[in-house]
């Protein structure tokens, strides 16, 4: 098998003690940034960018420490779900409705190792599965023109307005927004400004860190600010009793895991999904195939291992058409693109063949991480714990001023600063609004992508349009780019979860 | 009038695509040129927003929860502060900058006025101590060099 051969060297690359060092502090960073309320994988990794990039390190060190703060963070997620009934981030969302209930039975301890365990398997499996299916995905990609490039990039739009919000007009007015913010600046092909309003900083374009450290971390201080810091951090009074599950229960839960994992994996690979749909198909499925004696919701340890492993294998899922075509499907992948883009990486087919090294070295490094996220998740599981007790009063200017740090850092400047506050102030206004943010920021990232390839198309066709429609492979992308827009209008109502449209959604972060 | 807010957002999105058709217009054609030029793809982007506008305009959710005239103005002053915050950065050099403004913030988050004081003083120190000693990130200097 070539990707085994691959992922060989990979684990070369990635077994040297720098590298393993980076893992070890991005796992532990991440565990904590997940569980911490408010803070979860995509605004903890958004604010650590600039700092990971001023800090100078290699491509491939900084993606192993960016994507083990990823990986540590859907781990984390679960401890406030289960302790505080107060999901650490959306994903986390569906364990709270077992997680909790046997916390407050007294067994805390055993959901927090069956979760963890749970996030393994999840985790592990899908990583597996990012190593088979990537490849692949890779080949055909390899045919795509830029026809083929514009028609996917609209079809991620298409799908992450339809599946994962609410309403579509309004993806679409922050998939519109973002490309907008986008546009701003020079022209890259004829050199002329654009939406500058003759101001010189704007020619430059707005950097998509700016915006995304403004939209996802300093909106959620203000999200706090509103709520005057309720949601205390507890004095952590239940009792986390043993955290190793005893072994009928984890003979009891594994098919949960199995399940939640294969589900959880489709859900991350399709564009527009994410870890939080992961979650709670995994959930819903469980529930409807094993909810026979009614004890879902009442602190059934099948209803934690279920959408643990899903979210964590929604996670590795949407690795792989991030990595494979550069198209993210989640926030998080979205912020991870971010980061490549960051360090000069163009993900897509391209990556593989150009740079096999930062793909496997990175692939194989969540492995690592993986594998050091359970050694420290079972027995340490109370000690994370212990960080919920920070209350969020200092935990979040803290938040607000290291992402100033982090964006001063980057560029020095006065201005950036004050467009990075407007972008915390829009985060604000759009999340009251319930206008999706994800889609803003893919289309900040995306933006100049899929004009270029739009252009560049047109430039081979000569302004013919309908060469973007031309080949096989770009008429399926435009109708699954129709059907994953206007499908879920029709079928939307079981696709998203009910708890997600209640109150408890509004303060938690997109995944 | 029920759902306004969502009506507002919706008459602010056809004035943010009228805006951007008006700003596409006037950009200046350069004498390089491809068969599609620079005001093609914004000019789609424009009617994207404008019909989202218009189908937020008509269809609007719930109204959702707005907090108190005075959490808004909590929000607003907090947004004053950092504006200023960025403003006085190179000037006051960042230790003292950022104990002031994660003061004022921890304070407002329902923390007596002198632990609050202290909460900024620990948490400036805290961050220049990791980020500017430690991992040697370049921090605004001020006068007096921290």
């Amino acid at each position: 098998m070539d990707a085994l051969g691959h992922l060989w060297e990979g684990f070369a690359i990635a077994l040297t003690w720098q590298n393993l060092g980076l893992a070890f502090v991005g796992c532990l960073l991440g565990t904590i940034i997940g569980a911490l309320p408010g803070l979860g994988p995509s605004n903890g990794v958004a604010i650590l960018i600039p700092l990971v990039f001023t800090l100078g390190l290699p491509a491939t060190p900084a993606l192993i420490l960016l994507t083990s703060v990823y990986y540590g963070a859907m781990y984390g997620g679960r401890i406030s779900s289960i302790l505080l009934n107060i999901p650490g981030d959306e994903p986390a969302l569906m364990t709270t409705l077992d997680g909790y209930p046997m916390a407050r039975s007294g067994q805390a301890g055993e959901a927090l190792a069956i979760s963890g365990i749970a996030s393994f398997v999840g985790a592990f499996f899908a990583t597996w599965g990012l190593v088979f299916l990537a490849p692949q995905l890779v080949r055909v990609a390899l045919l795509f023109g830029p026809a083929e490039y514009f028609a996917l990039f609209t079809l991620a739009f298409a799908t992450l307005g339809g599946v994962a919000s609410r309403n579509q007009a309004k993806a679409a007015l922050a998939a519109g927004l973002g490309l907008g913010i986008a546009m701003i600046g020079v022209d890259g092909q004829t050199g002329v400004p654009r939406f500058s309003f003759g101001i010189v900083h704007f020619y430059d374009g707005i950097n998509f860190l700016v915006a995304i450290v403004g939209l996802f971390a300093l909106s959620e201080v203000f999200i706090f600010l509103e709520h005057r810091g309720s949601g205390e951090g507890t004095d952590s009074r239940t009792r986390i009793g043993r955290t190793i599950p005893p072994a009928t229960m984890l003979r009891q839960t594994s098919g949960s895991m199995a399940r939640g994992t294969i589900l959880g994996f489709v859900a991350g690979v399709l564009p527009g999904a994410g870890a939080s749909l992961g979650s709670f198909i995994a959930y819903t499925f469980e529930k409807r195939l094993k909810d026979r004696g009614g004890t879902f919701g009442r602190g059934d340890p099948r209803g934690v291992a279920a959408p643990e492993a899903g979210n964590n294998a929604a996670a590795g899922g949407a690795l792989v058409p991030m990595l494979a075509l550069g198209v993210p499907g989640s926030g998080t992948t979205a912020v991870l693109l971010a980061m490549l883009l960051a360090l000069n990486i163009q993900p897509g087919p391209l990556l593989f063949q150009s740079n096999p090294d930062v793909v496997w070295g990175l692939i194989a490094a969540l492995f690592i991480g993986n594998i050091m996220l359970l050694i420290l998740n079972i027995p340490m599981a109370g000690l994370f714990a212990r960080v919920l007790m920070i209350p969020p009063r200092y935990l979040m200017p803290a938040v607000a001023m290291i992402s100033f740090v982090g964006i001063y850092g980057v560029s020095g400047s006065t201005f950036d600063l004050l467009v990075m506050i407007a972008f915390g102030v829009l985060g604000w206004v759009l999340r009251k609004l319930d206008v999706p943010l994800v889609p803003v920021i893919l289309g900040v990232l995306l933006g100049d992508q899929m004009e270029k390839n739009l252009r560049r198309a047109m430039t081979i066709s000569d302004g013919d349009l309908a060469a973007l429609f031309a080949s096989p492979l770009s008429i399926g992308l435009w109708s699954a780019a129709v059907i994953g827009f206007i499908l879920p209008l029709l079928i939307g109502r079981y696709l998203r979860p009910r708890v997600a449209d209640s109150q408890k959604a509004e303060g938690s972060d997109p995944d | 009038m029920q759902n306004l807010s969502d009506r507002i957002l919706g008459a602010c999105a056809i004035l943010i695509a009228a805006l951007m058709l008006w700003q596409t217009s006037v950009i200046q054609e350069s004498f390089i040129q491809d068969p599609l030029g620079p005001k093609a793809f914004p000019t789609v982007i424009a009617i994207v927003i404008g019909i989202a506008g218009v189908a937020i305009l008509l269809r609007p959710d719930a109204e959702p929860s707005w907090p108190g005239f005075g959490r808004i103005v909590e929000i607003a002053l907090a947004a004053a502060v950092m504006i200023a915050y960025a403003q006085l950065l190179p000037m006051a050099g960042f230790v003292l900058a950022t104990s002031v403004a994660a003061a004022y913030l921890v304070w407002r988050l329902e923390t007596p006025p002198l632990r609050a004081m202290v909460a900024g003083i620990v948490i400036s120190l805290a961050i220049y101590a990791v980020f500017g000693r430690i991992l040697g990130l370049s921090l605004a200097k001020g006068p007096w060099g921290f």
